[in-house]
């Protein structure tokens, strides 16, 4: 039987495996895009396994939302990635270093 | 029922309706061409919704089952956010022209991230919360990576995005668990399970979690990291704006979900929010000593000064509300002047940003130095200037919520900090002669720095109100 439990650690898993990708990763930008976007889609499976468990949609309702913010998101950072590699002509995550800090 | 929804939104639906339309507007005429005319008509229109909101009828409504509330206290943070960017758009179209980036998406992007700071501050539901705070850091994002050639900046808009994007999730994350152990979104509805039930370790993991999501967008210490690189690789005119409107509705919004969701266990929240305003004054203070850009230095003043604004939500009543208040509305108007000086720290047509560069500044514009130096000393907190109220304020919260020592603590840090303020004073009266700026100083923001260098002085004796309309603002949060 797999409860409420289960889907909530899957998605801590998920969570913190995506936090990891964002301060672990030395080589790509694009990676940190997909860690985030990997925090956000485990943001939903707690929605939704919230949702069935109380057995009210708002959770889903929420859930669609996220999804759209994030796909507008992506396409954000994905605009200011573009932006950037023209100028600096590269987008190894050490390479980000202009400025200190 | 549904016309009463609109109503009470309406400023929201205008300016959202306006940015759409002037967008399409801008596109199919003149683009470009039609930047002036629309900066303008976006300040204008900012400043009139402004108005009309500061005219509105007292009294709370909400609309779309409790999901927006409009009262005194959102009411409050909505007519300075606005005011303050309608003067920000005006200021910052001279710089933007000088450097070739005099585009029409400028204004329009600060009236969408102005409509998200509005539902931010209105939020009444963990759903219109994320929305309205996604709608002003994505247009924040892309403001911040205006100079699309500078290298600097779209850095600066990586950065901002990468962890911005970050904060958005811990938020999330914390929404959905705050939401799972209550089973509602609804800012009341979590606030009657917490007054029956109090906080389980569920709840308190969900509170800590979106605690660490707005920390990082008022940008409060230990979640700092990315203003001061942010502040000095955006354009400057895109710093000013983040040092004003984003820091209200990010304060305002910290407030709300306080106050309004979690308001039944503020012997919980008030220690964190301690810490992050303890951690934030000192770290402003010390860190900034080192710098000699004035863009960074502005940065980790910021921080610091988020951090007295936090002491005032850390105090947990309903004096400590009224404090942040009137000391966000100190904050945001001593920015307006300052920045309005840095925007036009120019050698030979170039933007400098050295603080060094203001080597006996007294002597090239005594009128400037003079004003830029009553701004310093009010940001360092020195008395008698309105800098110093506003601190005031804060402190007397604290201590009479029993936080003597948080209170201590911010006036040490305080004292640390007046150190950069002073020494960007001593270099303009007695630093060493150097190449020196020059430039004129446009007749606008001439106006907005002697303007609020004099609302220093002046609001000594008549601070024109803002303790009433604070109080008023408090007393719709705490109701």
């Amino acid at each position: 039987m797999i409860t409420l439990e289960h889907y909530l650690t899957v998605a801590a898993i998920l969570f913190v495996i995506g936090i990891f990708g964002i301060f672990l990763n030395r080589k790509n930008v694009i990676i940190i895009l997909m860690s985030i976007e990997l925090m956000l889609l485990a943001v939903n499976i707690n929605l939704v396994a919230f949702s069935v468990h109380l057995g009210d949609l708002v959770g889903q309702i929420f859930t669609l939302f996220v999804l759209t913010v994030a796909a507008a998101e992506a396409a954000i950072g994905l605009a200011i990635l573009v932006c950037f590699f023209r100028n600096r002509g590269t987008i190894a995550v050490e390479d980000v270093n202009m400025m200190k800090g | 029922m549904i016309s009463n929804d609109l109503n009470t939104v309406l400023p929201e639906i205008i300016l959202a309706v306006y940015a759409m339309v002037a967008l399409m507007f801008a596109v199919y005429t003149g683009k470009d061409r039609t930047a002036s005319m629309l900066t303008w008509l976006t300040a204008a229109v900012l400043a009139g919704l402004g108005a009309w909101i500061a005219t509105r009828p007292e009294g709370a409504a909400t609309a779309f089952n409790g999901a927006f509330i409009d009262d005194g206290f959102s009411r409050y943070a909505k007519v300075v956010m606005l005011w303050a960017s309608a003067i920000m758009l005006l200021l910052s179209q001279d710089y933007l022209r000088r450097n070739n980036m005099h585009k029409f998406e400028y204004p329009i992007l600060i009236s969408l991230a102005v409509v998200g700071m509005m539902m931010m501050v209105s939020a009444g539901d963990l759903m219109a919360l994320y929305m309205g705070l996604e709608l002003q850091s994505l247009s924040l994002y892309v403001i911040a990576a205006f100079r699309r050639d500078s290298l600097k900046s779209t850095e600066a808009g990586l950065k901002y995005f990468v962890l911005g994007a970050l904060s958005s999730g811990m938020l999330l994350y914390g929404a959905s668990f705050v939401y799972g152990y209550t089973g509602t979104t609804n800012f009341a509805g979590i606030a009657s399970t917490v007054g029956e039930e109090g906080l389980g370790l569920g709840m308190l993991f969900g509170l800590v979690f979106l605690c660490v999501g707005m920390a990082f967008k008022i940008s409060a210490a230990p979640f700092h990291m990315w203003t001061p690189d942010v502040y000095e690789g955006s354009p400057t005119p895109v710093t000013a704006f983040f040092a004003t409107a984003p820091k209200m509705a990010a304060a305002g919004l910290f407030a709300r979900v306080m106050h309004d969701a979690f308001g039944g266990a503020g012997a919980d929240w008030t220690q964190i929010i301690a810490f992050l305003s303890l951690v934030s004054m000192f770290l402003g203070a010390v860190a900034a000593i080192g710098q000699t850009n004035i863009k960074r230095l502005m940065a980790y003043s910021s921080i610091a000064h988020m951090g007295f604004a936090l002491m005032g939500l850390a105090a947990g009543t309903k004096e400590g509300v009224t404090a942040l208040l009137i000391y966000m509305a100190i904050y945001v108007v001593m920015n307006i002047g300052t920045f309005a000086f840095i925007l036009n720290m120019e050698k030979d047509g170039r933007a400098v940003t050295d603080i060094r560069s203001l080597g006996l500044y007294s002597k090239i514009a005594p009128g400037r130095a003079a004003a830029l130096a009553v701004l310093m000393f009010s940001l360092a907190g020195i008395p008698p200037l309105v800098g110093f109220i506003g601190k005031l304020y804060v402190l007397k919260a604290a201590v009479a919520a029993d936080m003597a020592w948080l209170a201590i603590a911010g006036v040490i840090a305080s004292v640390i900090g007046a150190f950069y303020y002073l020494r960007i004073i001593y270099y303009m009266y007695f630093g060493e002669e150097t190449e020196g700026l020059d430039g004129a100083m446009p007749t606008l923001h001439y106006a907005a720095l002697a303007i609020s260098a004099a609302i220093m002085v002046v609001g000594i004796v008549n601070p024109f109100g803002i303790e009433g309309y604070a109080a008023m603002a408090a007393e719709a949060l705490l109701r």
